[in-house]
C-alpha cells in the first residue's frame, strides 16, 4: 500500500484482510463463520472472527466483542466488518464514528451476511486487498437464486 | 450557566426514569419490538451512572462524551448506538468549557439529534425517538419544561403512525396503533432534563 510499485506477492509476511462477522446470535456469526472457514478450503490462513450476541450469551450487539474481534483479525491490511440487522449495524457504525475503536483500516461492509463472509473469506484468502474483499462481499446481494 | 454538575444530575435522572418505566417500555416493545427495551436501557444507565461516579469527568462535554461512550458498550440493542451516538455528539459540541448556557445546550442537541438522524437513517413521521427528539431540541429554546412536554406530546403522536425503520417496520400496517418505544424513551430523556434544570 505504501508502495504501488512494489509487485512483491511471494513473502511469507504478506499481510492479509482479517473479516468480522457481527450477528445478534452467537451461535449464528459462529457457524457462518465456520462455514466460510470451509468453503475457502485452502488459500492463505484469513482471520476471521465472530462477534455475535452479547457478552452474557443472550442476542443482541457487544461493542466490546465487536472491538476485541476486530483487534484479533488485525493483521494491518485492514479489517471487513460483516453484520446481519439492526443494532449490529448501528454499534459498527457508531464505533467507527468514535474514531479509536476500532483498529485503523476497519471498514463495515455491506454485504449480505452468509454469502457475503463467503465472497469475503474467499477473496481475502487468495491475498486480495481490503478493496477487492469488500467488492466481492458486496457483489453476492447480486447472485440471485431464481 | 449549566456546569458538570448539572449534567451528572440530568443523568442520575434519566437513570432513575428508566428505571421506574423500564417495565412499561420493555411492554411497548413488545407488540411491534422484541420486548428489550426497557432492561437493555436499564443496564445502560446504570453503567452510566457508575462510570460518571468512577471518573468523575468535570466539564458538561466530557460528562456527556463518557455516557455516550458507555451506552454504545453496554445497551445490547439500537437504543445503544442511538442514544450513544446523541450524547456522544451533544458532548463533542459542548467542547470542553466548564460551564455552558442554555443556548449552547440547546445548539449542541440539535446537532446530537442531527447525528442520530445520520446514524439510523429515520426522519419525523418514521415512528421512531427522532418524533421525540425534534420537537423537543426545537421547543428548548422555549425552556426546559417546553422541550420535556414537546417530548411527550411527540412520543404520544406515534401511535398512529406506520413504522418505517427499525424491526418494527417488518410489520407495516400491523405497526399502527402502538406508541413507539424508543420515542418514549426519548419523553423520559427530556422529563429528566427539565427535572435536572427545576433543581437549579
Amino acid at each position: 500500500m505504501s508502495d504501488p510499485g512494489s509487485t512483491d506477492t511471494g513473502g511469507a509476511a504478506a499481510k492479509v484482510v482479517g473479516i468480522v462477522l457481527v450477528s445478534h446470535s452467537r451461535a449464528v456469526a459462529e457457524s457462518v463463520a465456520e462455514l466460510a472457514r470451509g468453503l475457502a478450503g485452502g488459500g492463505a490462513d484469513v482471520p476471521v472472527a465472530p462477534a455475535g450476541g452479547t457478552e452474557d450469551g443472550g442476542l443482541g450487539t457487544s461493542a466490546e466483542l465487536i472491538s476485541g474481534a476486530a483487534r484479533a483479525v488485525d493483521r494491518g491490511a485492514g479489517v471487513a466488518v460483516l453484520t446481519d440487522l439492526g443494532s449490529a449495524v448501528l454499534t459498527v457504525k457508531a464505533l467507527l464514528a468514535e474514531g479509536d475503536e476500532l483498529p485503523d483500516g476497519a471498514r463495515l461492509v455491506d454485504a449480505p451476511f452468509v454469502e457475503g463472509a463467503v465472497a469475503a473469506v474467499v477473496t481475502a484468502s487468495a491475498g486480495a486487498d481490503l478493496d477487492a474483499v469488500e467488492a466481492a462481499a458486496v457483489e453476492a446481494y447480486s447472485y440471485r437464486k431464481v | 450557566m449549566l456546569d458538570a454538575d448539572f449534567f451528572r444530575r440530568w443523568l442520575t435522572a434519566a437513570t432513575a426514569a428508566v428505571d421506574r418505566e423500564a417495565a412499561r417500555l420493555t411492554e411497548l416493545d413488545s407488540p411491534i419490538g422484541d420486548a428489550d427495551h426497557g432492561s437493555n436501557l436499564q443496564r445502560g444507565f446504570v453503567a452510566v451512572s457508575a462510570v460518571l461516579d468512577r471518573e468523575a469527568p468535570d466539564t458538561p462535554g466530557g460528562v456527556l462524551t463518557l455516557a455516550g461512550r458507555q451506552l454504545i458498550s453496554t445497551v445490547g440493542g439500537a437504543s445503544g448506538p442511538l442514544y450513544g451516538t446523541l450524547l456522544r455528539r451533544t458532548g463533542k459540541a459542548l467542547g470542553d468549557a466548564p460551564e455552558v448556557s442554555e443556548a449552547d445546550l440547546a445548539t449542541a442537541l440539535r446537532a446530537g439529534v442531527d447525528a442520530v438522524m445520520t446514524l439510523g437513517g429515520a426522519a419525523p413521521g418514521d415512528k421512531t425517538m427522532i418524533d421525540a427528539l425534534v420537537p423537543a431540541v426545537d421547543a428548548l429554546a422555549t425552556s426546559f419544561d417546553a422541550a420535556a412536554t414537546a417530548a411527550e406530546q411527540g412520543a404520544l403522536a406515534t401511535t398512529p403512525m406506520q413504522a418505517r425503520k427499525g424491526r418494527a417496520s417488518y410489520l407495516g400496517e400491523r405497526s399502527i396503533g402502538h406508541q413507539d418505544p424508543g420515542a418514549t424513551s426519548s419523553a423520559l430523556l427530556l422529563a429528566a432534563l427539565a427535572e435536572a434544570a427545576r433543581d437549579e
